[in-house]
C-alpha cells in the first residue's frame, strides 16, 4: 500500500466526522446533549446532494447542506430549549425525522452522479515530494475542516463570547444570574452545531461516496458523539479521534479490497467494535471534562 | 409574554390528550406534506388510519396484519419503557433483537429437522438469551467502568447487522438453498413455525408474549417493589441511593429485561412473519419501538395502544404506496413526527403556561 495515497485517503474518510464532531462538541460545550446528529448529517447529504446536482456547484450543496441542516436542528432547539423536553429523547427523535426526510427528499437522487469537487493544490507546500500530496492536494472542505478545528479551538479559548458559551454548559444557574442569556447562547451553539452535521453529511455524498443512497452516513452520527467523548470535550482531541478513525475505515476497507482473509464482515464491524473499545477505554480512565450542564434542561424559574 | 410555571405533579388529564394531540398535529402536518408531493392529503390520510382497518377490499388481509406488526414492537416497547423510567436509554434493541432472532434460529437449526414439541420453546428461550447477553455488554460495560449505555448499545446495533449478514450469508445459510443467502425456511418445517394460532387473526405466539409482557410490566410498575425501586432510580437517584437501591443492579435488570424481551421479539419474528433468516429480514421494530414506548408514555396499557396505532401507520403506509404512489419513506417521516410532536406538546403535562403582563420582580 502507496503511504502517500494511505495518508490522503485517510484525510478524506476522517473528514466528515470531523465536522460533525466539532460541531457537536461546541454543542455540549454549551451544556446541551443532541443525540440528533446523525438525523442532521444524513439531512445535510440530501440536501448537499440535491443541491449540489440541481446548481451543478458543490459550493451551494455545501452551504444549502449547512443551512438545512442548521435549520433542522432549530427544531430540537426549540423543543429541548423553550419547551423544556427531554434532551434524549428530542435527540433520538430528531435522527428519525432526519432519517425519514432525507429517504423522503433523496428518493428522486438515487442513481444521479454528483458534480465532482476540483482538488485545490495549495502553492508552493502541494509541489513537496511525498508530503505534497499527502497533505497539500486535497479539496477544500479537508482544509476547511481542520481550520474549523483551529477556529473553534481559539474561540473557546480566547474571546469573550467563548468564555461565555463555556460558563453556560458548566453552571447554567451561575450564568443565567450574571444576567448571561442561557437560552440564546445554546441556540446559537445548537444552530452551528448543525450547519457542522449538514457539512459533514454533504461531505459523505459528495466526495467521499459520490452519490446518494439512502442511510449512507451508516452510523457516522454516533461515532462523532463518539468522538467528542473520547476527545474530552477538547478540539484537539476531537481531530486526534476523527482522523484515527479515518485510519481504522481506511485500513478495514483496504484489506477488504485486497482480499484479505478475514471475513468481510469482521472487517465492517471493527470501526464500531473499535469505537465501543475506545469508549471503554476512556470510561476506565474516568471521563474528565464533561460540562457541568451537559444534558440538564434550563429553566429560569422566578 | 408567556411564561411557564412548573407544576408540582405531571397533569393526569394533559398525561392523556397529549398523545392524541400529537396524532392530530402529526396528521396536519402530514396532510400538508402529501399535498406538497402532489397527493391527495385527505384521501392519503385516510388511506393510512382507516382503510387498512374498514377498506371492504384491503382490510380482509391488512386486518391481521396490524397484529403480526404490533406484536413485536409492543414487546420491545414494554422493556424499552422500563429502563427509560430508571433513566438507562438502551436505544441498541434493534442489536438485540437480530441478536435473539440470529441465536434463537441458530439452537433451532442444529436440531434440523426435529419435530419435538421441545425445540420452539427451546428456540425462544434461546432467542430470549441471545437478547439479554447483547444487551449485558453495555449493562456490565456502564456499571463496571460507566461507559455511556446510549452510544455502546447504538454501536453494538450495526455490529449485530454485520453478524447478521454473516449468518446468512454462511454459516446459518440454507445448505439446500442452492447457494442463496437465507437460512432454511421455518414456514416449512411445522414442529417450530410460528403460524397464526387463530386463522386470520394474526395472532401468533409473540403477539401472546405481547399482551402477557403488558400485563407483567403494569405488575411490575406499579405492585412490586422492584417497579418502585426502578421509577425511584429515575425520578429521584440519591434517594433511591439512600435508600439502599443499587444503581448497577437497576441497570443490569433494565437491560436485561429489555434484551431478552427485544431477543424473543426477534425469534417470533424470524420464525413467523419473516420465516427465515435474511440480511433484512429484522424491518427496524427496534427503532420503532423507541417512539411507540414514549408515545404510550412508558405505561403498559398506553405502550399497547400506541403499538397497535404505531401497526397501523405501518400498513396503512404500504396500503399508500400501493393506492396513491405514495414515497414508502414518507411513513418513517410521519413516524418521527409523531415522537416531535409529543415532546413539543409534552410541555402541557409539566408546566402550566401563564400568560403575564410585561416583567415581573
Amino acid at each position: 500500500m502507496d503511504p502517500v495515497l494511505l495518508v490522503a485517503s485517510i484525510m478524506v474518510s476522517a473528514t466528515p466526522i470531523l465536522l460533525a464532531a466539532i460541531g457537536e462538541m461546541v454543542v455540549e460545550k454549551a451544556g446541551v446533549l443532541n443525540l440528533g446528529v446523525e438525523g442532521m448529517m444524513i439531512t445535510g447529504a440530501v440536501i448537499g446532494f440535491a443541491a449540489a446536482v440541481s446548481s451543478g456547484s458543490p459550493v451551494i450543496g455545501f452551504l444549502a447542506a449547512a443551512l438545512g441542516a442548521a435549520v433542522l436542528s432549530l427544531s430540537f432547539g426549540f423543543l429541548t430549549q423553550y419547551l423544556l423536553s427531554n434532551q434524549v429523547a428530542t435527540g433520538l427523535g430528531l435522527t428519525l425525522v432526519g432519517l425519514g426526510l432525507s429517504a423522503l427528499v433523496g428518493a428522486s437522487f438515487e442513481g444521479v452522479r454528483a458534480p465532482g469537487l476540483g482538488k485545490l493544490w495549495i502553492p508552493g507546500l502541494a509541489e513537496i515530494p511525498m508530503i505534497g500530496p499527502m497533505f497539500f492536494r486535497h479539496d477544500f472542505m479537508v482544509y476547511v475542516s481542520l481550520l474549523l478545528v483551529a477556529a473553534v479551538w481559539a474561540f473557546l479559548k480566547y474571546t469573550r463570547a467563548g468564555l461565555i458559551l463555556r460558563a453556560v454548559g458548566e453552571d447554567h444557574e451561575s450564568a443565567h444570574a450574571l444576567g448571561y442569556k442561557v437560552v440564546r447562547v445554546r441556540m446559537a451553539a445548537i444552530f452551528f452545531g448543525g450547519a457542522c452535521a449538514g457539512l459533514g453529511g454533504a461531505y459523505v455524498s459528495l466526495v467521499r461516496v459520490p452519490q446518494w443512497t439512502e442511510g449512507m452516513t451508516a452510523g457516522a452520527g454516533w461515532i462523532a458523539l463518539a468522538i467528542v467523548v473520547f476527545a474530552s470535550w477538547r478540539p484537539l482531541g476531537v481531530l486526534i479521534g476523527a482522523y484515527l478513525f479515518g485510519g481504522v475505515t481506511v485500513l478495514q476497507l483496504n484489506l477488504q479490497a485486497a482480499g484479505a482473509n478475514v471475513p468481510v464482515e469482521l472487517l465492517s464491524m471493527s470501526p464500531y467494535l473499535i469505537t465501543i473499545l475506545v469508549l471503554v477505554i476512556i470510561s476506565a480512565r474516568g471521563v474528565h471534562g464533561a460540562p457541568g450542564s451537559l444534558g440538564r434542561s434550563f429553566h429560569a424559574s422566578a | 409574554m408567556i411564561r411557564l410555571e412548573k407544576r408540582p405533579q405531571p397533569s393526569r388529564l394533559w398525561t392523556i390528550v397529549t398523545p392524541l394531540l400529537a396524532v392530530v398535529l402529526t396528521m396536519v402536518v402530514g396532510g400538508i406534506m402529501f399535498a406538497l408531493l402532489g397527493k391527495p392529503p385527505l384521501e392519503a390520510i385516510r388511506t393510512i388510519f382507516w382503510d387498512p382497518l374498514f377498506h371492504p377490499q384491503f382490510a380482509g388481509y391488512s386486518r391481521p396484519q396490524l397484529l403480526v406488526k404490533a406484536g413485536p414492537l409492543i414487546l420491545i416497547a414494554i422493556g424499552l419503557s422500563i429502563g427509560f423510567k430508571a433513566g438507562i436509554w438502551n436505544i441498541g434493541a434493534e442489536g438485540q433483537y437480530i441478536m435473539g432472532a440470529v441465536t434463537g434460529a441458530a439452537v433451532g437449526l442444529a436440531f434440523y429437522p426435529s419435530d419435538s414439541v421441545l425445540l420452539f420453546p427451546l428456540m425462544v428461550v434461546a432467542g430470549a438469551l441471545g437478547g439479554w447477553a447483547w444487551a449485558m455488554i453495555p449493562a456490565v460495560l456502564k456499571t463496571r467502568l460507566g461507559t455511556n449505555e446510549i452510544l455502546v448499545s447504538l454501536m453494538l446495533v450495526y455490529v449485530a447487522e454485520n453478524i447478521l449478514a454473516s449468518a446468512s450469508s454462511s454459516w446459518l445459510r440454507n445448505p439446500e438453498g442452492m447457494g442463496f443467502p437465507g437460512s432454511r425456511n421455518f414456514k416449512q418445517w411445522p414442529a417450530v413455525f410460528n403460524d397464526e394460532l387463530v386463522a386470520n387473526t394474526g395472532m401468533h405466539w409473540g403477539v401472546v408474549a405481547a399482551f402477557i409482557a403488558v400485563i407483567a410490566a403494569y405488575v411490575l410498575m406499579a405492585r412490586h417493589i422492584q417497579g418502585f425501586n426502578i421509577r425511584l432510580t429515575g425520578e429521584a437517584p440519591r434517594a433511591a441511593r439512600f435508600s439502599g437501591v443499587s444503581p448497577a443492579r437497576i441497570v443490569i435488570l433494565c437491560l436485561g429485561i429489555s434484551g431478552a424481551l427485544a431477543g424473543m421479539a426477534g425469534l417470533f419474528e424470524v420464525t413467523g412473519p419473516a420465516g427465515q433468516i435474511t440480511i433484512d429480514f429484522n424491518s427496524g421494530y427496534g427503532f420503532t419501538a423507541i417512539i411507540v414506548a414514549f408515545l404510550g408514555r412508558l405505561h403498559p396499557v398506553g405502550i399497547l395502544l400506541a403499538g397497535l396505532l404505531m401497526a397501523l401507520t405501518y400498513i396503512g403506509g404500504e396500503l399508500a404506496q400501493l393506492m396513491l404512489g405514495l414515497p414508502g419513506a414518507s411513513i418513517q417521516l410521519f413516524q418521527g413526527m409523531l415522537l416531535f410532536f409529543l415532546l413539543a406538546t409534552d410541555v402541557f403535562t409539566n408546566y402550566r403556561i401563564r400568560f403575564a403582563k410585561g416583567e415581573l420582580a
